[in-house]
């Protein structure tokens, strides 16, 4: 199975492909139902999600808040824009640090391959300095945990 | 040599909000001090170990000194995405466990099938 790619695209957009040994409805529901989005959209470890909402059809909203012992807690909220199960999910959402970053506009499409899935996630944000802040967040994170991982190691 | 910099000075959180501050826009140390409650000769010693590794650099407008990104800052843009595709792949990792623990509706099928026969 290939694995994830991610990269900058242009000035304003971030595209993310993963395979999945799943069929596009199973990988489609995964993604919409919030019992199974809790399960999985956890970001680095030691981060929880107490509260998944999501009113899965268009113009429906929806919150999602994580939560970490050490590092507090933040949320973000959205709206479904377009739903065609089991192929495409098109919404905005912001994140609230607790201040509201600008809108992530998010296409998500799910194609049959071979017997599983090729999503393709494709962001778009307002401008560039907006996609590398953006990036500076992840990296924000991520350093946190490989600086972590590097502290066992030690 | 250049690399150990550049670890040395990621490897403070404040150091690396103020880089994630830059991404946004230039900024002066006033600017800059004002998020995070610290002293502006504390954010300077900051800034002065960002613009020694390469990350930041700085401009001259009238008496103000705004800080921006430097080349070198941007291309850690291209590494803090390497960082934010591992927590992707976290996520995913998690999500192919959740998939194999959904029964596909063709299976259930054929166990029923199955257990008709």
């Amino acid at each position: 199975m290939s694995k994830l790619t991610m990269k900058t695209e242009g000035e304003t957009h971030i595209v993310v492909t993963r395979n999945f040994a799943a069929s596009p409805e199973a990988v489609y529901r995964a993604h919409t139902d919030p019992n199974l989005i809790q399960k999985w959209l956890l970001g680095p470890e030691g981060w929880t999600m107490p509260v998944c909402i999501n009113d899965a059809r268009p113009g429906g909203k929806f919150r999602y808040e994580w939560a970490h012992p050490k590092k507090g807690s933040f949320h973000i909220t959205g709206e479904f824009l377009e739903l065609e199960p089991p192929t495409r999910i098109v919404h905005v959402e912001r994140m609230f640090l607790p201040e509201r970053t600008p809108d992530n506009h998010v296409e998500t499409r799910f194609e049959a391959d071979g017997t599983g899935t090729l999503m393709t996630m494709r962001m778009t944000l307002p401008d560039s300095q907006t996609r590398a802040a953006m990036l500076a967040t992840g990296m924000e994170h991520g350093m946190e945990a490989s600086y972590a991982r590097l502290e066992t190691m030690i | 040599m250049e690399l150990n910099a550049t670890f040395a000075a990621l490897a403070d959180p404040t150091r690396r909000a103020i880089l994630a501050r830059l991404a946004r826009g230039e900024a002066t140390v006033m600017e800059l001090a004002k998020p995070f409650e610290m002293s502006q000769p504390a954010i300077s010693q900051h800034l002065k170990v960002l613009e020694d590794a390469g990350l930041i650099a700085r401009r001259i407008d009238g008496s103000r000194r705004p800080r921006r990104l430097a080349k070198a800052g941007i291309d850690a843009l291209d590494q803090w995405l390497a960082m934010l595709r591992k927590a992707f792949e976290q996520n995913y990792q998690r999500l192919d466990a959740v998939l194999a623990g959904m029964e596909p509706p063709e299976i259930k099928t054929k166990i029923k099938r199955g257990a008709k026969q």
